[in-house]
C-alpha cells in the first residue's frame, strides 16, 4: 500500500536510523554509560578495591562508602567500579570467537550441504545432548579453574547457535533467483559466499550476538560465584556476590549491588538486540 | 430492484508509527439484490481492504475512520460487535484468495466447517451430514473422508472448493469473493469461477467480485467498479465499461490486455506506479500516468459524476475519451 | 505415519548419538591432569595400594577395553562408587534426582503459570502499553543472574519475614514444598521471561494470519476464536519452547540448588568438582545427557502431535 512514487511526486521523508527506535537509543545508552567505569575505573572509584580496613568492615551505605563495605573492609563501590571491565570483557570476548567461527560453520555446511552439512549436524546432535552450563561447568572442571579456561569452555559450546541459524538462513537464500545469476554469471564459490550469502545472512546470528553477550556475561558471573571463574583478586561482579553470601542477613548491601550492575549491563545489550532485531525485520520489506 | 448493499464515503486507515496509510479514500458504490458486482484494481489500489471493511475484519493497525456501509437497510458500521457477529456468516460471507492461508492448519476441515453452522439445536450426525452434501455441491465427492484431512492434504483448488464449502453452510446472502481465483492456475480458475456461479443461482446469492483481472470480470460481472489508489474511478455496467470506457485509468488497463489478432507486437502498460498513499495527492491521483492530464488535475480532485444513467466516471476531461474504443463494439 | 512410528524413528536415531556422548564422557575423565587412581586414594596413597586399585579397576588394560568395561557395567546399571561417599554411584543419584526433578517440574509450572496470561495479553495489544511494560520486565529478567535473584529473595521472604526456609530441603514433604518455592520462582524467571516473549511475538503473527480473519468472518465469537485459532496455533512453538527449555532448567539447576542449599544432582555435581569426585561426576554427566535426549525425544512427538503437518512427511 506504500508504494514510493517514481515520479518524485511525493517526498518519502527519511528518517534517520538512530531516530527509529528507542530500544536502540537506550540499550546504547546504558552501555555507554557502563563504558565509563570499564575504561577509566580509576577515575570513577572513590578507594583503592583491594584495600581493607578493620574499622570499617561490614558497613552500610554511607556518603564514605556508597555501596557500603564488605567483611574486609573494602569499598563496595570501587570493587564493583572495577570489576565492570572484566565482566563487560568476558561478555563481549565470549561471543565474538563462537559468532565468526559458527557463522563460518554455518555457512559453510549450508553452502557446500551434503556431507559437509551432515557431519556438522551429527556434531551439533551431540552438543545438544547436554545443557549449556554442565558442559560448560564439566570443561571447567577438568581444565581448572580460570578466566582462560572459561573463555575456553564457552568457546566450545557457544559456536552452536550461530551455525545453526546461518546454516538455515543460506538455505533458504541459497536457491533464489540472484544467487543463481551469480553462478551464471561465472563468479566463484568463494566470491559468491563472501559478497552475496554473507552479508544477508548474517542479520538473526547479528541479533542472537547481542542477548548471547547478555548470556556469556551472566555464565561468567554463575562461574565466578562458583568459585570456577574469575579467581581473586581480580574483582568479579559475581565473586563479590558470592563473597556476600556468608553475610546475607546482615549485609544485604554487598549481594545487592552488583547484581544491579549486571542487570544494568545486561538490560542495555539486549535493549540494543531487541532495537537491532525491530530494523533488521522492517529493512528487509 | 433492490439495493442489498450500499456502502457511502467509506473510510478505512492504516496507522503506522510515523506514517498514516489511507488505503480506502471515501468509496462509493452499491450493489444490487441477485447481480454480480465487480471492484477491479490493480494491487494496493484498496479493492480487498474495501473488501474486508464491509464485514468489519479490519484489525489494528487498521480503523474504519469513515463512511457508513449500508445491509439491507442497516448500517453495519453503526452495529456494536455483538450485533455485527449475527451478521457475519448468514447474511455476509467472504471467500478468501489464498485458501492455504484462510483455513487454519492446525484444524481437519470437519472442525473448519462445523464451527460455521452455529445452530445449536443441530446434532453431530446433523452437522456430518450438512457437511459431506456442501462438499457434494462443491465438487468434493466423498466427502466423509475428506472431512477427517487437514487442509494442506488437499489440493489447491479442492482447498479453495472446501472453503467455499464453509462458507455456504451458513446460507449467506450477500457473498465477498476476494480474489478467489488468484493463487490458481487457469484451467483450475474457469472451474470455480463456475462453480461461483452455479451456487449464486442455486442459493439466490448477491456477489462481490474483487479482482484485478479483467477477463474475470468480463466473464462474471453485471456491473463494476473500478478501483485506483484508494477511489473509484469509473462504475459502469459490463457492457458500456467495455465497449465505452470513460476514464484514462480504465482505457489503459484495457489497452494494456494483449489480445488475439492484434497486429502490434509490444505490450501497452501504463507508464509510471500508483502514488504513496500515506501522503496522498490532493488532485486526481491518475494524474501523473494520465495522458489527457492538464494542469486542473493536479490541483483538484474529481468528482464521481454520474455522464450517462447508471455510468459515472471521476475525471474532468470524460469528453476526451469519446473516441476511445473499447474492446467490444455494440 | 503414526506417532508411534515417528517416536521409533526418533529413538533410533538417538543411538548413535548416545554412543558417541558416552565415549565423550569417558574420556572426559581421562584428560584430568594427574593419575586417576592416586586422585581418588589421596596423598595418603601408597604405590603398593595403587598397584592393587590399578588392576582392580582394570586401569592397566588397553584404553578400548577399559571403555567396553565401562559400557558392560553401565547396561548392568553399576557406575562405581563416589569416592567421597563411598556409596554406588546409582544409589546417590536416586536420591538427588528426586530433588532435581521436583525443582523443575515447580519450575516449570511458574514459569507457564506466569508467561501464559502475560504473553498472549501482550500479544493481543501490540505496541500498546501492556505490550510494552511486559516486554520491558521480561527483558530486564533475562538480564539478572539467577543466583543473585535467589540470593535478593532469599532475603527478601527467608531472613526478613520468615514465610520460606533460608534454604536446604526439609523432612517432610510439607517441608520440601515449603522449601521448592523460592527456588522455583527464581529460577523460572528467566523462562517465564522466554515464554512470555515467544507466546506474544506468536500471537502477534496469528493475528495477522488470513485463518483468524475468516474464523471472524464465519461469526465465530472472540472466545471461540481465541481458544480455537489462536492459542491453538501459537502452543506449537510455545510448548516447544517449554521442552527445550526444560533442557536448560536441568543446567540452571546447579546454580540454584548451591544457592538454596538443595540436595539434588545440580549441587552434587558442584559439590564432586570441589571434592574431586570424579566418578561421581562422571555419572551426573552422564545423567544429564540421558535425561536430555529424552526431553529431546518429547518435544519433537509434542510438535508432532501439535502440528500436523510435520506428521505426514
Amino acid at each position: 500500500m506504500t508504494i514510493v512514487n517514481k515520479d518524485g511526486l511525493n517526498n518519502k521523508k527519511k528518517i534517520p536510523l538512530f531516530k527509529r527506535n528507542m530500544s536502540i537509543n537506550i540499550g546504547l545508552l546504558l552501555v555507554v554509560i557502563m563504558l565509563i567505569p570499564a575504561i577509566f575505573p580509576q577515575f570513577i572509584s572513590t578507594h583503592s578495591y583491594t584495600e581493607v580496613s578493620f574499622e570499617d568492615m561490614l558497613q552500610p551505605p554511607s556518603s564514605k562508602h556508597l555501596f557500603g563495605t564488605d567483611n574486609y573492609g573494602r569499598d563496595i563501590f570501587s570493587r564493583v567500579v572495577w570489576s565492570t571491565r572484566i565482566d563487560l570483557t568476558i561478555g563481549v570476548l565470549a561471543t565474538i570467537v563462537p559468532f565468526i567461527v559458527g557463522s563460518l560453520l554455518g555457512l559453510i555446511a549450508g553452502y557446500y550441504g551434503k556431507w559437509v552439512d551432515d557431519i556438522l549436524m551429527r556434531i551439533l546432535d551431540i552438543f545438544m545432548a547436554l545443557p549449556f552450563m554442565v558442559i560448560v561447568i564439566a570443561i571447567v572442571a577438568i581444565l581448572g579453574p580460570g578466566i582462560r579456561n572459561l573463555y575456553i569452555a564457552i568457546w566450545i559450546v557457544g559456536w552452536k547457535y550461530y551455525t545453526r541459524l546461518v546454516r538455515s538462513e543460506v538455505l533458504i537464500i541459497k536457491n533464489s533467483e540472484f544467487i543463481q545469476a551469480a553462478k551464471i554469471l561465472g563468479y566463484s564459490n568463494s566470491r559468491i559466499l563472501l559478497r552475496h550469502i554473507l552479508p544477508n545472512v548474517l542479520s538473526s546470528s547479528i541479533v542472537f550476538a547481542a542477548s548471547d553477550v547478555v548470556m556469556c556475561m551472566l555464565t561468567g558471573a554463575s562461574l565466578s560465584f562458583l568459585g570456577l571463574g574469575v579467581q581473586p583478586p581480580i574483582p568479579e561482579w559475581g565473586s563479590i556476590i558470592s563473597g556476600g553470601r556468608a553475610f546475607i542477613s546482615s549485609a544485604w548491601w554487598i549481594t545487592f549491588f552488583p547484581g544491579i550492575a549486571l542487570i544494568f549491563l545486561g538490560t542495555g545489550f539486549s535493549l540494543i538486540g531487541d532495537g537491532l532485531s525491530d530494523i533488521l525485520r522492517t529493512k528487509g520489506r | 430492484m433492490n439495493e442489498i448493499l450500499e456502502v457511502k464515503n467509506l473510510e478505512t486507515n492504516f496507522f503506522g508509527k510515523n506514517e498514516v496509510v489511507k488505503a480506502v479514500r471515501e468509496v462509493s458504490f452499491n450493489i444490487y439484490e441477485g447481480e454480480t458486482f465487480g471492484l477491479i484494481g490493480e494491487s494496493g489500489c484498496g479493492k480487498s481492504v474495501t473488501c474486508r471493511s464491509i464485514l468489519r475484519l479490519i484489525r489494528y493497525p487498521g480503523k474504519i475512520s469513515g463512511g457508513s456501509i449500508i445491509y439491507k437497510g442497516i448500517n453495519l458500521l453503526e452495529l456494536s460487535e455483538k450485533e455485527m457477529i449475527g451478521y457475519r456468516g448468514n447474511e455476509i460471507g467472504m471467500i478468501f484468495q489464498e485458501p492455504m492461508t484462510a483455513l487454519n492448519p492446525v484444524l481437519t476441515i470437519r472442525e473448519q466447517i462445523y464451527e460455521a453452522l452455529r445452530d445449536k439445536k443441530l446434532t453431530k450426525s446433523d452437522k456430518e451430514e450438512k457437511a459431506i452434501e456442501f462438499l457434494k455441491i462443491v465438487g468434493i465427492p466423498s466427502g466423509k473422508e475428506r472431512l477427517s484431512e487437514y487442509p494442506h492434504q488437499f489440493s489447491g483448488g479442492m482447498r479453495q472448493r472446501a472453503m467455499i464449502a464453509a462458507v455456504l453452510v451458513s446460507k449467506p446472502k450477500l457473498l465477498l469473493a476476494d480474489e478467489p481465483t488468484t493463487s490458481l492456475d487457469v484451467t483450475i480458475q474457469d472451474q470455480i469461477l463456475k462453480l461461483i456461479n452455479r451456487l449464486k443461482r442455486e442459493f439466490s446469492m448477491s456477489v462481490l467480485l474483487v479482482t484485478h483481472d479483467l477477463g474475470v470480470v468480463a466473464e462474471m460481472c453485471d456491473r463494476v467498479a473500478v478501483m485506483y489508489a484508494g477511489k473509484i474511478m469509473e462504475t459502469a455496467g459490463i457492457l458500456a465499461l467495455f465497449s465505452e470506457p470513460r476514464h484514462p485509468y480504465t482505457v489503459g488497463l484495457k489497452n494494456s490486455i494483449p489480445y488475439i489478432g492484434s497486429q502490434n507486437e509490444k505490450l501497452h502498460p501504463i507508464e509510471g506506479s500508483p502514488p504513496d498513499l500515506s501522503n496522498p495527492p490532493k488532485g486526481c491521483p491518475f494524474e501523473p500516468r494520465c495522458i489527457y492530464k492538464e494542469k486542473i488535475c493536479e490541483e483538484i480532485l474529481p468528482e464521481l459524476r454520474e455522464i450517462k444513467p447508471g455510468h459515472f466516471s471521476r475525471c474532468h476531461f470524460v469528453e476526451k475519451l469519446e473516441n476511445e474504443k473499447g474492446i467490444i463494439k455494440l | 505415519m503414526s506417532m508411534l512410528n515417528y517416536a521409533f524413528k526418533r529413538i533410533i536415531q538417538i543411538i548413535p548419538i548416545l554412543i558417541i556422548v558416552s565415549v565423550l564422557i569417558f574420556f572426559m575423565i581421562r584428560l584430568i591432569p594427574g593419575d586417576p587412581v592416586t586422585i581418588r586414594l589421596g596423598p595418603k596413597a601408597t604405590p603398593e595400594m595403587v598397584r592393587i586399585l590399578t588392576i582392580k579397576e582394570g586401569l592397566d588394560k588397553p584404553i578400548p577395553v577399559q571403555y567396553i568395561i565401562f559400557i558392560k557395567n553401565l547396561l548392568r546399571f553399576d557406575m562405581g562408587n563416589s569416592i567421597v561417599y563411598h556409596i554406588p554411584i546409582l544409589v546417590l543419584l536416586k536420591k538427588r534426582i528426586v530433588v532435581t526433578l521436583f525443582l523443575t517440574l515447580f519450575t516449570l509450572i511458574f514459569s507457564v503459570v506466569i508467561s501464559f496470561p502475560l504473553g498472549y495479553l501482550a500479544g493481543i495489544k501490540e505496541n500498546k502499553i501492556q505490550d510494552q511494560i511486559i516486554r520491558t520486565g521480561a527483558l530486564v529478567a533475562l538480564s539478572a543472574p539467577q543466583f543473585w535473584v535467589g540470593l535478593i529473595l532469599m532475603i527478601l521472604f527467608a531472613v526478613s519475614i520468615h514465610i520460606f526456609p533460608v534454604g536446604g530441603w526439609g523432612d517432610t514433604w510439607l517441608q520440601h514444598l515449603r522449601a521448592i518455592i523460592l527456588p522455583a520462582f527464581t529460577q523460572s524467571l528467566m523462562t517465564a521471561a522466554l515464554l512470555a516473549r515467544n507466546l506474544r511475538n506468536g500471537v502477534v503473527d496469528i493475528l495477522k494470519m488470513d485463518y483468524v480473519d475468516f474464523a471472524k468472518s464465519k461469526g465465530l465469537d472472540d472466545k471461540v476464536i481465541k481458544n480455537r485459532h489462536i492459542i491453538r496455533n501459537a502452543m506449537i512453538p510455545y510448548v516447544t519452547l517449554i521442552a527445550m527449555r526444560a533442557a536448560y532448567m536441568l543446567g540452571g539447576s546447579i546454580i540454584i540448588e548451591t544457592v538454596f542449599a538443595l540436595p539434588g544432582v545440580g549441587a552434587l555435581m558442584i559439590e564432586s568438582i570441589y571434592g574431586r569426585d570424579y566418578t561421581v561426576i562422571q555419572g551426573v554427566v552422564l545423567i544429564f545427557a540421558l535425561v536430555v535426549m529424552t526431553i529431546n525425544i518429547l518435544t519433537d512427538l509434542t510438535y508432532a502431535y501439535l502440528d500436523p503437518r510435520v506428521r505426514f512427511e
